[in-house]
């Protein structure tokens, strides 16, 4: 079946910084795929170069940039305006800033039904409440009517996602959607976009620096590092074998309770990530790494462990043995 | 880049001013205030009937309005300086007080801003010109002790900043008196707001001299204010504009290389401006 | 909300007062203005009657106390030159200098907005920068020597407009314009720098994630939050449009309240420049109100419950 999503070799480049350096990866209907790395690696603007969304100064290009049957790169800014908000939808970390605090939650609400279901103001104002009773909001009449400022930051963040779903898209990108909220919230968010995907058969693209989340929600997962996907698998299969040394890294450095030891250092990859110039070849972890060696220096193949399993490095899935 | 341009083209300007200001009587090619009947209306040099002897002409008097211009490079200059130090003192040290030390202090600087603002400038500052009559010291004295309400807010914004911020907390954890702190903690650290608050307050200034001038109670004759000489002027301007274009036409130059100084130090420093 | 709105008024008032105090104080700071008023030659008799007359022997305080509590009462005292009331001499003048003022604001807004939308749009482009070159120039020029350029202009060498006095309503267009083009510089920048910030803000790029169209975003999610300080100065520029009418209606020759007011100052006649200060601080301050409670009524955030 066609994924709902697949991106080939998307390059997004600024006046100083190549920020994505050709990352591809799949998603399918009903299927959660996690892009995960640390600040700065690029994952947020590959989002954003996908729905279009990025500032004047990016330069964008892909190999494909697919959404279903029809290829996304050609298309005006008029043409992917349709399609955002209606077939493909995005919700953002900062649930504070990201509604516009001079309007109610129910007009932000309904001019989305208004511009691409040409619904009048009864039927959208009919449509928006139950879709905010859908995602947990009670007495969904009341909020239409409030402002943003007037909700707390988990409801607004529910907001956003009954907003983002009120077309019924068939793909969600969520760029970090839990990271400014309250852990308690995390969850119930977390478990809320689970059980929406499953209704309404959502493509979700979830963008996260916490592997942890990684864990509860992902079906596939890509490691994202300087602009590059370094390692790519099914989520059982890369926590079982992480074979790339910065997942390796990425997950030694987690706490587990019950296997530290008291005195014993908490696990880190010494440096910070790189910014990646023009004309920049090779590993881009090879200055944080403990195996590297001279052939790093040179672009490094993609290697493959099974069917599912990419990854981007010299070393033999042998080394995990001997580390 | 646009800043660059805009910061030496305004450097270029008001250094050119003040040094024509400051060496007029060595540049001016006549005297400005000899009369001479016999050459009235000369125009400037590049029009018809004019002449090398007299740049841009002369005026109704038969005055060269070269030299009245160079001169009254120097009026605006002065005006424009002793404005802005005087308006900077006051309104710094409201500004500074208030945001300073806060409560009933700032109620009160507030309040005093507030009845400044609330002032027609113009209407007051012709009122007193008129009682105590038209010199340039009386003009440059009244528009410094009027013109402050700009260094005063944005100075007290300033310093409200300024103030929450460590090194005061700081300074005051380490025994400075008040007073020191306000000079070396706080003055130095809002300077650059000020710069840029006194490029547009002497724009301001010369401005409003001008049209003060103009309106007859400003800077008395035979002293050659722009204002004033436009003034003088009005009365031949449809036969021959270019006794009001000149003086005009300086003025503009003048504020504009004013401003953008003001714009390109902006920029340069990253400061605030309360326009 | 109301409380905010009392404490406004409150201030306000006390603003006015002082002001007041101020105006009264000016009036009589250039010496004894019977002897300014009797001329030159007049008798020490003759000087003390015009005293006596105008109630100027008597101590300051009471000189003062009795004119606010005439003004209170709408009696804003004669007009030493004109032997009338001086608010009917206001309220004759007044309507004139309202409709430029108006006028005025109207043209500054219609052209400050949409240029300043159209730079922040256009940001750091060539467009961008002419903008801001026209704004920065129309600051620079004086207004009173652009009045009189226009009316050579547009008045003498074109024969389009009249060039002095407002017998008919195009006599407003050129006056109207010389103010407005005081007020448009800072409104530009300011719209500008509000829709600049607005556009960057995390709430746009939600708009345009959400697929709206191009005039949604930028004028019902952008602008509308960049408005707010837009209205506010816009009220305030209003209050220093009216207060520097003078020159505009002198140049003008338009008789509008400014020019009574400079007529009254050449000529001494104080009660009314005092209530011409007085008005116009009046005025100003219930501006600045209004802006506030503008400000107030279009920012949810601070209308408080």
């Amino acid at each position: 079946m066609t994924p709902v999503l697949r991106i080939e070799g998307l390059r997004v480049g600024f006046p100083n910084v190549a920020a994505v350096r050709g990352i591809s990866l799949s998603v399918a209907r009903g299927e959660t795929h996690c892009l995960v790395g640390e600040s700065g690696c690029g994952k947020s603007v590959s989002a954003l170069a996908l729905m279009g969304l990025l500032p004047r100064s990016a330069r964008r290009s892909a190999d494909c940039i697919a959404f279903g049957d029809l290829d996304l790169a050609p298309l005006s800014e008029r043409q992917m305006a349709r399609l955002r908000g209606d077939r493909m939808t995005m919700i953002f970390q900062e649930p504070m800033t990201s509604l516009n605090p001079a309007y109610t939650v129910g007009s932000q609400m309904t001019e989305v039904l208004r511009r691409h279901r040409g619904l009048g103001q009864g039927d959208a104002v009919a449509r928006a409440a139950a879709m905010l009773d859908r995602v947990g909001i009670s007495a969904p009449d009341m909020r239409l009517g409030q402002f943003p400022h007037q909700l707390s930051g988990g409801l607004r963040q529910r907001v956003m996602i009954a907003m983002a779903l009120l077309c019924e898209p068939e793909l969600l990108i969520a760029d970090e959607p839990t990271t400014a909220l309250d852990v308690t919230v995390q969850a119930q968010i977390l478990r809320l976009l689970a059980g929406l995907q499953r209704e309404l058969g959502l493509a979700v693209l979830l963008i996260t620096h916490d592997l942890g989340i990684v864990a509860r929600t992902a079906n596939q997962v890509s490691v994202m590092y300087a602009g590059e996907i370094v390692e790519q698998a099914p989520v059982n299969e890369l926590f079982a074998a992480p074979t790339h040394p910065y997942t390796r890294g990425l997950l030694a450095s987690i706490p587990v309770p019950g296997k530290v030891r008291r005195g014993e250092k908490l696990g880190s990859i010494p440096g910070i990530v790189p910014a990646i110039g023009p004309g920049f070849a090779g590993c881009a972890f090879r200055d944080r790494c403990g195996e590297a060696m001279a052939a790093c220096a040179e672009p490094v193949p993609e290697r493959h462990i099974g069917d599912e399993h990419q990854y981007r490095c010299l070393l033999d899935p042998a080394w995990r043995a001997a580390a | 880049m646009r800043h660059r341009i805009a910061l030496w083209l305004g450097v270029l300007i008001v250094g050119t001013a003040a040094v024509v200001a400051i060496f007029a009587p060595l540049l001016v090619p006549h005297d400005p205030f000899a009369q001479n009947l016999s050459q009235r209306f000369i125009p400037p040099a590049w029009m018809k009937g004019g002449s090398s002897e007299h740049l841009l002409g002369t005026d109704q008097l038969g005055r060269d309005y070269f030299a009245r211009l160079i001169l009254g490079t120097r009026i605006s200059m002065m005006i424009g300086t002793t404005t802005i130090m005087m308006a900077g003192f006051i309104g710094t040290t409201l500004g500074v007080l208030g945001g300073y030390f806060g409560g009933k202090l700032d109620r009160v600087v507030m309040f005093i801003i507030s009845c400044r603002l609330a002032i027609p400038l113009i209407l007051v500052a012709l009122t007193v010109v008129s009682l105590i009559g038209s010199s340039l010291t009386v003009v440059m004295l009244t528009l410094g002790l009027l013109l402050w309400e700009r260094f005063a807010v944005v100075s007290r914004a300033a310093t409200r900043q300024v103030c929450g911020l460590d090194y005061v907390a700081a300074a005051w954890a380490a025994g400075c008196s008040r007073l020191a702190i306000i000079l070396r903690e706080v003055l130095p650290n809002i300077a650059h707001h000020l710069v840029v608050i006194a490029t547009i307050d002497m724009a301001i200034a010369i401005l409003l001299e001008a049209a003060l001038s103009f309106l007859g109670l400003g800077v008395p004759p035979p002293l050659p204010s722009w204002g004033l000489m436009i003034a003088e002027a009005k009365d031949y301007m449809f036969f021959k504009p270019w006794v009001i274009e000149i003086p005009g036409l300086a003025l503009l130059v003048l504020v504009l290389g004013i401003n953008l100084l003001g714009d390109g130090l902006r920029d340069a420093l990253g400061a605030q401006t309360e326009r | 909300m109301l409380r905010y709105l009392l404490r406004s008024l409150l201030l306000a008032v006390l603003v006015c007062l002082t002001v007041l105090v101020i105006s009264f104080a000016l009036a009589r700071l250039g010496g004894n203005l019977a002897i300014n008023l009797a001329g030159p030659d007049a008798s020490p008799e003759a000087i003390a009657k015009i005293e006596h007359q105008l109630g100027l022997d008597r101590p300051l305080p009471i000189q003062f106390l009795d004119w606010a509590n005439r003004a209170a009462h709408g009696d804003l005292g004669d007009s030493f030159l004109f032997h009338e009331k001086v608010s009917q001499l206001i309220a004759e003048h007044f309507p004139v200098t309202f409709i430029l003022g108006i006028l005025a604001i109207a043209i500054a807004i219609a052209v400050a907005l949409p240029l300043g939308i159209l730079a922040a749009l256009h940001e750091g482009t060539a467009a961008d920068m002419a903008i801001g070159m026209m704004a920065l120039a129309g600051q620079a020029v004086p207004s009173f020597w652009l009045g009189l350029m226009l009316i050579v202009w547009f008045g003498v060498t074109l024969h389009w407009l009249p060039i002095s006095g407002v017998e008919t309503w195009t006599g407003y267009i050129m006056p109207a314009f010389v103010l407005a083009f005081v007020a448009i510089p800072a409104m530009l920048r300011l719209t500008r720098g509000g829709m600049v910030d607005a556009m960057r803000a995390d709430y746009v790029r939600t708009a345009r994630a959400k697929g709206l169209s191009r005039a949604s975003i930028v004028l019902k999610h952008a602008f509308r939050n960049a408005a707010m300080p837009v209205v506010a100065v816009s009220a305030v520029q209003l209050g220093f449009i009216l207060g520097g009418s003078v020159v505009v209606e002198v140049v003008f020759n338009i008789r509008g309240v400014g020019y009574l007011a400079w007529e009254s100052i050449q000529k001494g006649d104080f009660p009314v420049v005092q209530a011409v200060v007085l008005l116009f601080a009046i005025i100003f301050v219930v501006l600045t109100t209004l802006a506030d409670l503008l400000g107030a009524a279009l920012d949810p955030r601070l209308r408080a419950t």
